[in-house]
This record gives C-alpha cells, sequence and structure tokens, in this order.
C-alpha cells in the first residue's frame, strides 16, 4: 500500500499510532505536486516550504497528544480564499499581486485544526465557470482519461476544478471548494470524488473572496464521504465577520456516516428526467434508487415543478450580485491598475485588462438586468420564480426526508468543447443550480463510470441544516456503489 | 428585447469595462444570447410571489455600532498599486 493510498481517516490513523510522521506524510505530496503539477495544473501557487513547516508542527503537536482528526492532513486550498502572507488571485489577473493581509475563516479553522496547506488550487476565474477554462493562470487536466481516446485532454468540471484535479490524482489527500451553482458538486462528479455543499450560512464566507453572496458556500473535496464530514466538522461554524453566517450548533458529521437509509424517504423528482440526458446517467439513477431501496429507504415521486427554471434565475441572480461584488476591482486600493488619462479612464482600463472575457459577460449582464428600466423585468422577476424554487423545496421536504439526483447531464467533456456559446456551457449546471438556489445542502457522491470509464456522480440533497441525512444517505450509496475506480494519472 | 451596439456600449461604460469597437459585435451576440435564454421567465405566473433575495432561512443579524478592528493602515496599503503617505493615490480627480 502506498502513502497516497491513505484517506484522512487511515492517514490520521497512522499518525496517532506513529507510524508515520506527518513531515513523511507532507514531503510525499510536495513531491508528487512538484512532478505531477506542471501537467495537470491543478495549483496556481505551491507553498512546499510552508506546507513543511506546518508539518513540522503538526509532529509537535501529535507528540504532545493535542492532535485533531486533520492534525498534519496535506490539502489544497482552492485560490479563492484569503490566506495571511499567500498570495490569492481568485484565477484573475486582476488580483495578480494581492497579497491578503488577513486569512478566511474557514481557511483560519482548518490551520487552528493542524491542517497543512500545499497550496492554492486552480479555478474558474472568480468562480464563474463549469469546466475550469476561465482561468487566468491557464486550464487544469483531468486526470481521467477517455478509455476510446486516452490522449485527449478532459476538463475536470468547475468552478473548483484545481481542488478537483489536485485530490483525484493524489496531489492533495483533500481540498476546500466553494459551490455558489455547483461549483463542488459537478467538479467532484467529473473527477470521481465525494464533494459537499453544506446549507447556505453554515460555513463563514468571511474572507472568500465574493462572486454572489447569497448563494457562495464553502465546502470540502474528498475522496470519500467521510473524508468530506471530517473536514465539514472543522470548517463548519457561526461567524460574527458574517452576516449571513448561521448562530448553530455544528453536529459531529461522522456520527451520521453509519445512521443507515432504513425507513428514510427518499424523493425522486419527475422533473430531473430531462429530455435528451444521457442515458447513462439515467441507468445510474435508477440504480442509485434500487441500492437505497435495498437498504431500507421508500422511494417516492415527487415534483419539484419550477426546476426548468432555475438555470435562468441564476445566470441573472448571480451575474447581478457578480456585478455588485466586482465593482471593488478598480485598481486604487489593491490588485492590478493600468494606468489612464484620467480616474474613470483609468477604471476602464484596468478592468478592461484584469478580466477574462466570461467575467465581462457576466459583470454586463448583470450590470444590465439591475439598470433602470429592466431590474423589474429581469431582477425582480427572477427573485421572485427563486422564491417559487424555494416552495418547490419545501413542499418536497414535507414529503421526503432527502432527494436523489444526478450531479450533472454529463460525464467530464474535451477541452475545447461545449464553447460554442456562454449559454451551451451553462447547461452543466441544470441539476445543481436548484439546491443552489434554495440553500439546502446537497452533495455529490461516485457512483459509477460510464463507457469511456470516466466517472458519474449522484446527488443527495437534504433539508437546511439537516446534512447529516446527507451523509447518511451518501454514505449508503458509497457503501452500494463500491467506487473503486482511480484515475491513470496520479501519484502512487 | 435585444441589445444593439449602443446599449453594449452603454452597459460597458457603466460597469466601467474599455471595450474596443471589435469586441462591442462578439459581446452583443453572447449578451443576447444569455438574454435570449432567460427570457423564458415571462412565462411564469409570480402573482402575489414575494421576491426571495438571500439564501439564508432568517432574518439579517444585527450587531453593536462600535469599533471592533482597525489601526493596521500600513497592512491595508500594502497592497496598494499606488500611495501617497497614508493614502490610495489616484490620478487628478479635480482641476
Amino acid at each position: 500500500m502506498s502513502i497516497f493510498d491513505l484517506t484522512i481517516a487511515g492517514a490520521a490513523k497512522k499518525l496517532a499510532a506513529k507510524e508515520i510522521s506527518a513531515v513523511e506524510l507532507t514531503t510525499a505530496y510536495n513531491e508528487a505536486v512538484a512532478a505531477l503539477n506542471p501537467r495537470l495544473n491543478a495549483y496556481i501557487t505551491t507553498t512546499p516550504d510552508l506546507a513543511l513547516e506546518q508539518a513540522k508542527a503538526a509532529d509537535t503537536r501529535i507528540a504532545a497528544g493535542e492532535a485533531t482528526a486533520l492534525t498534519g492532513i496535506p490539502i489544497a486550498m482552492k485560490d479563492l480564499f484569503c490566506t495571511e502572507g499567500v498570495r490569492t488571485t481568485a484565477a484573475s489577473k486582476i488580483l495578480e499581486p494581492f497579497i491578503p493581509p488577513y486569512e478566511s475563516t474557514v481557511s483560519a479553522k482548518l490551520k487552528a485544526a493542524g491542517a497543512v496547506m500545499l497550496g492554492k488550487a486552480n479555478l474558474d476565474e472568480f468562480a464563474m465557470g463549469s469546466s475550469n477554462i476561465t482561468s487566468g493562470y491557464g486550464p487544469v487536466e483531468n486526470p481521467w482519461k477517455r478509455v476510446s481516446d486516452p490522449d485527449a485532454k478532459l476538463v475536470p468540471g468547475g468552478s473548483s476544478g484545481g481542488s478537483a484535479a489536485a485530490v483525484a490524482a493524489r496531489i492533495a489527500l483533500a481540498a476546500t471548494g466553494t459551490d455558489t451553482g455547483g461549483s463542488i458538486r459537478q467538479p467532484a462528479a467529473f473527477t470521481g470524488l465525494a464533494g459537499i455543499k453544506p446549507t447556505y450560512g453554515r460555513c463563514s464566507r468571511w474572507g472568500i473572496v465574493a462572486f454572489a453572496s447569497s448563494l457562495d458556500q464553502a465546502g470540502p473535496m474528498a475522496r470519500n464521504v467521510e473524508d468530506c464530514a471530517i473536514l465539514l466538522n472543522a470548517m463548519a461554524g457561526f461567524d460574527e465577520k458574517d452576516s449571513t453566517s448561521a448562530q448553530r450548533e455544528v453536529p459531529d458529521f461522522t456520527q451520521a456516516l453509519n445512521r443507515g437509509v432504513k425507513g428514510l424517504r427518499i424523493g425522486i423528482p419527475a422533473e430531473y428526467r430531462l429530455e435528451g440526458t444521457n442515458p447513462e446517467i439515467l441507468a445510474l439513477w435508477d440504480k442509485g434508487i434500487e441500492w437505497l431501496k435495498a437498504q431500507g429507504a421508500e422511494i417516492v415521486d415527487i415534483s419539484l415543478p419550477h426546476t426548468k427554471y432555475g438555470l435562468a434565475v441564476y445566470y441573472i441572480v448571480a451575474p447581478a450580485e457578480a456585478s455588485s461584488n466586482l465593482a471593488r476591482y478598480d485598481g486604487v486600493r489593491f490588485g492590478k491598475r493600468v494606468d489612464g488619462v484620467d480616474l474613470i479612464d483609468m477604471y476602464e482600463r484596468t478592468r478592461a485588462a484584469g478580466f477574462g472575457a466570461e467575467v465581462k459577460r457576466r459583470i454586463m449582464i448583470g450590470t444590465y438586468v439591475l439598470s433602470h428600466g429592466y431590474y423589474d423585468a429581469y431582477y425582480l422577476k427572477a427573485q421572485k420564480v427563486r422564491n417559487l424554487i424555494l416552495r418547490d423545496f419545501t413542499n418536497a421536504f414535507a414529503k421526503v426526508d432527502a432527494i436523489l439526483t444526478p450531479t450533472a447531464p454529463s460525464a467530464a467533456f474535451g477541452l475545447g468543447e461545449k464553447m460554442d456559446d456562454p449559454v451551451t456551457m451553462y447547461l452543466n449546471d441544470v441539476f445543481t443550480v436548484p439546491a443552489s438556489l434554495a440553500g439546502v445542502p446537497a452533495m455529490s457522491i461516485p457512483a459509477g463510470l460510464n463507457a469511456e470509464g470516466l466517472p458519474l456522480g449522484l446527488q443527495v440533497i437534504g433539508k437546511h441544516f439537516d446534512e447529516e441525512t446527507v451523509f447518511a444517505v451518501s454514505a449508503a450509496i458509497e457503501n452500494a456503489a463500491g467506487f473503486s475506480a482511480l484515475p491513470e494519472l496520479r501519484a502512487k | 428585447m435585444s441589445l444593439d451596439a449602443a446599449t453594449v456600449r452603454r452597459i460597458a461604460r457603466l460597469a466601467r469595462i474599455r471595450v474596443d469597437d471589435t469586441e462591442v459585435e462578439t459581446l452583443k451576440s453572447e449578451l443576447n444570447a444569455i438574454l435570449g435564454y432567460v427570457e423564458q421567465l415571462g412565462e411564469v405566473n409570480v402573482d402575489g410571489v414575494e421576491p426571495l433575495s438571500g439564501g439564508a432561512q432568517m432574518a439579517l443579524r444585527q450587531r453593536e455600532d462600535f469599533v471592533s478592528d482597525g489601526e493596521v493602515a500600513e497592512r491595508i496599503l500594502a497592497n496598494a498599486p499606488d500611495r501617497v503617505q497614508n493614502f490610495f493615490a489616484v490620478p487628478k480627480v479635480v482641476e
């Protein structure tokens, strides 16, 4: 067994038993990063020296008997979390020189738990994208390959594509992600990982570069459901610095893993059976239903009637919030500046040079739907339909404990595919966006491979603040699926 | 509703993003594709439905109005593209 086969839980046991040291574990990962990252481009910035320093501190802590479940665990940090003293770019050229003078709450909690940071993971620019190709620092290669065409480069999904590729290729033991419309779940599905977007408000948004504030949520991405639960235990919790942070106790999510699904009612929404969805994905969904039924769950047909409007609502609400949030990048206080003849010219040149094409498109759409004369027709209307989508979930959760759907409408696609127009790319998020709009927790679990040998994911959606049931159902699917496939391109 | 080139330029101006003439046509078709897609919301009946602005199922929290942080000018200015003493420096605004 290789050191890279260890999960978080497995590594923690070996660290506690002194069978390995944190320095050994981190050194192995640092070397794997150095060997594979030049090809995968999963990290924008690597921090091997910092990682080693943190690993040494972890060994001291373990020796003193003060370790947590994450002490000495080497992880990748999505480059959207501000990290004190370590460059944070949000994958945008406009933040190329930015070194935060503070640490995000979530990364600070992981640091405090003793986790080791290997580097800052690549992503779509400002988390806007579903393929990681909008990054200002180059695309990320998915370590998984099609059987029929192993040379073709596939995308890892997005926006947390670097996090996904790093964990899948085993150049990180786990990673943080953020999810605004599917940015944890879709890349997890594309790379054979587990990943959860918790309830909106569960993890603090403080210090995370803002995209769409009413949707952004941090969450873990890992090799299995248990590792996600361990990470979320450390990441979640009330923070007075985030005005929408939930003042709630955080349960020990690992305690929910073995609850089983006996007697649980699992909803199957008719509206997710979209015309034209890949038959392999529909077949996997049916398998998931059978797995849960076999373990004693009751399957209930439900309706989420406004599902088809989710994407349209999302592509008004998210750009509107983004256009407001990204107004801060003006070349005055931080980030890149391009000089102009006057102040306005400086703003315009700075933003033209600093933002990539997708970010500009979204800022402009957002500016338009918020502008005088169009606000009611677009933004207000979208907010009302958003309420109907929430109502759909509220009504469904009166009848069921959790909902099972596919995570994405396809497996990982090739670099350069789905580029015809922005809407084609947006359709990737069709199954993940509704849970984001409603603020409910949702998890993707790897459940099988398609005929090309690429991983496919199933999504479990739960009630507000009921991540425990999401974990219980996800663990049941994981056990039944027995997913053990690995990409050939990985640290061994 | 379809955007024309003049509207694209106006939006870019509002968004403070400089666009060249060559970019306007591309942006026009891309933005129109997105607006065309979201048009479908027109068919949803939202009579009597309140707008949902936030993801949190709660009222916004209030706190005591007091200074809880500060005196870190040097750390903040460390990222400034240009500074003069303890100020961010920008091109001349008033003649």
